[in-house]
């Protein structure tokens, strides 16, 4: 079997598996899961930025706030079905995040990094402040939607069906974008902006648009999480939960798809098991897997398991592939 | 006019605070081009370490000097064990090998004094000080008049000592340093440990206000950011004025811009970062970047 075509299996696999979960599991755990799969997509998003074009951000965080008090507020004040707030957040993301990419322009690598992340430390103050749309420091209670058309699913299982469609076709289009002409050059202006410039590539132009992308995944996300949480308030965005989605891609695979499933699965699991010995654990331990990856894994988990795979295609006698 | 010029003063003192952490910051960005994200943590820490001592019944003197020898050591050695292999990395390595050791302190203190807030003492008497019609915090002047003291003696350092000029030349020009013998490894080490030592002070001068606890460093973290920015990432002195402003700014827009309030402090040095980034990013004071095409 070629390259292309183990990995064409292992994600139908995966998909597999998936649609059948919600039958096998407590509701808990699937609700776990379905939080798996809403990392999942703001991790793509941060990874789109950080990953594939290079620009720092420490502040997504922000973004899925966006996104999650866009859908809680539409809701909560106007009534809107929940299903029409989460492209809305995806859009106004996208909108503030070309807004904040213009900026951004300016700053390179350290200075970008040191702005958002100023951004991150920012946001709940921001968020109490608008206390009239926001509910200040006791946030907005939201009531879990029930399944429609009549099917019989239970709210945990529907939002598990709902939060995997919308994975997989982010998924699908991101995979799209970066493996054309558009993810050619938005890595090429990672890797030499001077010479993407020179090949024609407007760099001012592709790096606010991916910011924009990039912060519409997160937004998504955040519209997500509003929904299967049914609760936003200001504290949970805090810095750390901007460190969080970095820690994600780091671990999963920075300038990776299916990475962000991996550093997903991983910023869900780990730290809930970790918790069992202190609190303070799961930090301790995000901080070790940060810096132990940086020096021995930079690829992450899912660059890992390509070498693994790829080595393995290439001893079954498959066509020889460069990843 | 009293409570502008109390402010003034408070102000003056919480910016000295900003100002030396910013300090800390540029030392190290100058040294290694690493803007060290985990120097809020490393002051953190020391000043859990300063409160051990002082509980263990050391005078507050003698701890204070013991925590700035044990700060130095702990910076030397992160400088060696954990920065040195990413010396030459790509920035975005760097930035997350910085996280990682902030994500580590943060909860190695939480994990062995626990998420709860400690008074922390401070050497300066209670009653505040009057001078005309105006009363003044005694701890604000004595905080204020620490962190000039500590930023003199590094002055005094930088200008006048071998060490110094070393560690000045190794950051300027590697290449040629090392060909004059200079260690320059050791001396970036140094460095470090130097920025923790200026960061333990801010980190015990701004504790009794702001009481102990594991997070206590962020939001000054990110006023040192915006106070280097403000002077410029490439100059010392900057820092340390951009550090004075900032704190002056603060508590000036704190008590007469009625819709900020204390509420929104961190949006305004977001604000501060995000203005001197876009329209002046070398700060007041610092030396353009050039690239080399």
């Amino acid at each position: 079997m070629s390259g292309a075509g183990l990995r064409r299996a292992v994600v139908l696999a995966a998909v597999v598996v998936a649609c059948v979960l919600p039958f096998a599991l407590s509701n808990f755990r699937l609700f776990q899961f379905t939080q798996v799969f809403i990392y999942a997509i703001a991790l793509l998003g941060l990874n789109i930025l950080t990953g594939f074009n290079g620009q720092i951000s420490l502040g997504h965080g922000a973004f899925y706030a966006v996104g999650a008090y866009t859908t809680a507020i539409m809701i909560d004040k106007w009534n809107v079905p929940y299903g029409w707030t989460i492209p809305v957040a995806g859009l106004l993301c996208l909108v503030v995040g070309f807004l904040f990419g213009i900026p951004a322009l300016r700053l390179e690598g350290l200075y970008l990094a040191l702005a958002t992340f100023a951004l991150a430390l920012a946001i709940p103050q921001i968020l109490k402040y608008f206390e009239h749309w926001t509910g200040g420091s006791q946030g907005i209670v939201l009531s879990k939607p029930r399944a429609p058309f009549g099917l019989t699913l239970n709210p945990d299982q529907w939002l598990y069906f709902v939060t995997l469609g919308v994975l997989l076709v982010l998924f699908v289009l991101a995979a799209n974008l970066l493996s054309r002409r558009t993810g050619r050059a938005i890595v090429a202006i990672r890797d030499n902006p001077i010479a993407a410039q020179a090949m024609g590539v407007n760099n001012a132009l592709y790096k606010s648009l991916t910011f924009g992308v990039s912060a519409a995944y997160t937004g998504v996300a955040g519209a997500l999480s509003a929904v299967a949480i049914a609760f936003v308030a200001p504290d949970t965005f805090n810095v750390f939960l901007s460190i969080t989605f970095l820690v994600g891609i780091v671990i999963g695979g920075l300038a990776s798809i299916s990475g962000a499933v991996f550093g997903a699965l991983f910023i869900q699991f780990v730290p809930n098991w970790a918790q069992d010995i202190s609190k303070a654990a799961p930090w301790a331990i995000y901080g070790i897997f940060l810096i132990t990856f940086m020096y021995a894994m930079p690829r992450g988990i899912a660059g890992s398991l390509r070498l693994v795979l790829g080595r393995l295609a290439r001893l079954s006698g498959g066509t020889r592939r460069v990843a | 006019m009293d409570i502008f010029v109390q402010q003034v003063v408070s102000g003056l003192a919480t910016g000295g605070i900003y100002g030396s952490l910013a300090l800390a910051l540029v030392m190290i960005y100058q040294a290694t081009d690493v803007v060290n994200y985990a120097q809020g943590e490393m002051a953190m820490f020391s000043t859990y370490l300063a409160w051990t001592l002082i509980n263990a019944g050391l005078p507050y003197w003698v701890a204070f000097a013991a925590t700035l020898a044990i700060a130095f050591v702990g910076g030397l050695a992160i400088e060696r064990v954990v920065i040195r292999p990413v010396e030459n990395a790509p920035v975005l390595t760097i930035v997350i090998v910085c996280i990682g050791l902030l994500v580590i302190l943060n909860s190695l203190a939480g994990w062995v004094y626990s998420y709860i807030q400690k008074p922390f003492p401070s050497p300066f008497p209670e009653k505040p000080i009057r001078i005309g019609n105006v009363f003044f915090g005694a701890h604000d002047l004595g905080a204020l008049g620490v962190t000039l003291v500590v930023l003199l003696s590094l002055y005094v350092f930088f200008r006048y000592t071998t060490l110094g000029l070393a560690m000045r030349a190794a950051a300027q020009n590697p290449v040629s340093s090392r060909l004059c013998g200079i260690r320059v490894g050791w001396m970036l080490a140094v460095g470090w440990g130097l920025a923790a030592l200026v960061g333990a002070v801010a980190g015990m001068m701004v504790a009794p206000v702001v009481f102990l606890d594991p997070n206590m460093m962020a939001g000054i973290l990110i006023y040192a950011f915006a106070s280097a920015t403000l002077g410029g990432f490439t100059s010392p002195g900057g820092a340390v004025l951009g550090g004075l402003i900032v704190g002056v700014i603060e508590n000036l827009v704190g008590t007469y811009v009625r819709f900020i309030g204390t509420e929104l402090k961190l949006t305004v040095a977001l604000a501060v970062i995000l203005v001197v980034l876009v329209a002046k990013p070398s700060g007041l004071f610092g030396r353009a970047a050039v690239h080399r095409v």
